[in-house]
């Protein structure tokens, strides 16, 4: 898993990648893994974040702890659990979708490595497939955590503009420097566990001829997210 | 290998349009949320620092804010251990909220039951001299749960007292007892004659004792101010006091005469005494001429005494009168 990670990582900053083939067959992943699905994703997840906020903001006004209300939204959704959602929303749509069994074989050779996959293959196949999954995750909680942060403020301060400078200055107190890089370091652990596990776990059971029934990535990428976002939390929070 | 084999996707209109515009939105969203964190965390600000000195820093954490009035007009930017041993806590204030810390403002660190620390900064006199930058303030500090106990206890001897006063045998239930009956007694019969008095025999005898007192001021007005009464009578002898003033009046008035006569008669007698006293001085003056006299008689007859002494002592027929010893 980690050799495939790092050959694609290889592979995309590799300028003999960039082909207009590869250019067009990445957009076309691209647009197809997030451009397709923005709406809906941004609309299902601000019905959500409004449910979320409003529940906080309520139960936090009925307990005289309002101003705790507007942190408690920020830290929960904003850095935790949109980034979360998109990740498993890519994961469901594009990733765990990665039919390996429609992968011909390198030439005329059986592929059981990595190493028996042919380069320009990979470049004209896979690449693309990685770099518009980590993308669609990186596009969607980016997108989804600033309406978050809109919802958020119209549901405490409604339309009024004067209570900006608060609001702002409740981010800023949440963002300090260990908390942004955090989050942007969580959003591109997602989008590359996100973009390579699932591939190459399928990659391998399809290479060993498992029967097993579940979908092989499955369970590696949840333990992958879970690893990487109980890390970032302990550095957040201990 | 031909990728629409492996994948077939549908082909996309605007394909190249599309990705690019996602690329662009992503990387504009991107590097709005870092400038709109960077605004918010005050990165563009140009701020003075101030240096708040506690014997405790619990509970101040760094990018906690400082309010001045509910509004937050600074923020910790560091806090140290000072080599006296104090926590020193640096903090920026924006240079357009500065205006509001004066040299007279004091600040304090509270911290309450439920939520987190706060530092405040109060400026009672907005037009003394604004504080200068990298001052050094003391912060004071107020510790709502160091109160607690304190609290409790007086809490505690409060409750006491007044389960004191509460008890069944207490004073509080006692007066209550007796305010009780005296409410009874002022809605009995004789109202509030009866609350006073304690009974309604007592009462009665005061009400009998009120018409006998009316009784007896009718009489006594009768009496009094009746016909042939006490005031007649009165009057009767006031009239004759009164011509017995009138004519003692009369009586005085010859007395001053008599006394005005003998005021002239002394007069007089003044001047027969101011002659007399001439009189005496005459006299006076007649004395000492007489001693005078005298001594030259005195003097007239020692001269003739002498003479006659000589004239025996001349004389033949003189006897000697001397004794001879032997």
């Amino acid at each position: 898993m980690l050799h495939f990670g790092a050959l694609m990582l290889v592979l995309l900053l590799s300028p003999a990648t960039h082909t207009r083939a590869y250019r067009a067959a990445t957009a076309q992943r691209m647009v197809a893994s997030t451009w397709q699905v923005l709406p809906w994703f941004t609309a299902l997840s601000s019905l959500l974040s409004l449910v979320l906020i409003r529940i906080v903001v309520v139960t936090a006004l009925s307990y005289g702890l309002s101003q705790y209300a507007l942190q408690m939204v920020v830290r929960v959704l904003v850095l935790e659990l949109i980034p979360l959602s998109a990740a498993l929303f890519v994961t469901l749509r594009a990733g765990l979708a990665f039919n390996a069994g429609a992968m011909p074989d390198a030439g005329q050779r059986r592929v059981r490595h990595i190493r028996d996959l042919d380069l320009a293959q990979l470049r004209q196949d896979l690449v693309p497939r990685v770099l518009a999954n980590g993308f669609s995750v990186l596009a969607l909680a980016m997108l989804s955590s600033v309406i978050t942060l809109v919802l958020a403020y119209l549901a405490v301060y409604g339309l009024s503009p004067w209570g900006l400078p608060g609001f702002t200055r409740t981010v800023g107190q949440v963002f300090d420097l260990t908390m942004s890089l955090a989050f942007l370091l969580k959003v591109l652990l997602f989008s590359l566990a996100v973009a390579v596990v699932p591939m190459a776990a399928t990659l391998d059971a399809h290479w060993r001829a498992s029967s097993d029934t579940i979908q092989p990535g499955a369970v590696r990428l949840l333990v992958v997210l879970l690893i990487i976002e109980a890390a970032l939390l302990a550095v957040n929070y201990i | 290998m031909n990728p629409s084999d492996a994948d077939p996707t549908p082909p996309i209109a605007h394909l190249e349009r599309k990705a690019r515009l996602l690329l662009w939105l992503v990387a504009a969203v991107i590097a709005g949320f870092v400038l709109y964190v960077m605004v918010a965390r005050g990165v563009f600000e140009r701020t003075q620092q101030l240096v708040l000195v506690s014997d405790d820093s619990e509970g101040v954490i760094v990018g906690m804010d400082l309010t001045f009035s509910g509004f937050p007009i600074g923020r910790v930017r560091r806090i140290e251990l000072a080599d006296d041993g104090k926590a020193r806590m640096v903090i920026d204030v924006p240079l357009k909220d500065a205006r509001w810390l004066r040299s007279s403002s004091i600040f304090t660190l509270e911290r309450g039951m439920v939520g987190d620390t706060r530092i405040r900064a109060y400026s009672g006199i907005l037009t003394d001299p604004p504080l200068p930058a990298g001052s050094e303030r003391t912060l004071l500090r107020g510790d709502t749960a160091a109160e607690i106990p304190r609290l409790v206890a007086s809490a505690r001897a409060l409750l006491e007292h007044l389960d004191n006063m509460t008890a069944p045998e207490a004073s509080l239930a006692t007066s209550l007892a007796h305010l009780n009956t005296l409410s009874e007694r002022l809605t009995g019969r004789y109202g509030m004659l009866t609350g006073v008095l304690g009974s309604e025999d007592n009462a009665k005898k005061i009400i009998t004792t009120l018409e006998r007192t009316n009784a007896l001021l009718a009489k006594a007005d009768q009496r009094v101010f009746g016909p042939q009464g006490v005031l007649d009578s009165t009057q009767g002898a006031i009239d004759s006091a009164k011509t017995t003033l009138d004519s003692s009046n009369e009586a005085v008035k010859q007395l001053s005469t008599v006394l005005q006569e003998s005021r002239q008669t002394l007069t007089r007698l003044d001047a027969v005494l101011a002659q007399a006293q001439a009189v005496g001085s005459n006299v006076r003056v007649a004395t000492t001429d007489l001693n005078l006299l005298r001594a030259e008689v005195e003097a007239s007859l020692r001269k003739v005494g002498q003479l006659t002494n000589e004239i025996n002592r001349k004389w033949p027929f003189t006897r000697d009168t001397e004794i001879k010893l032997p």
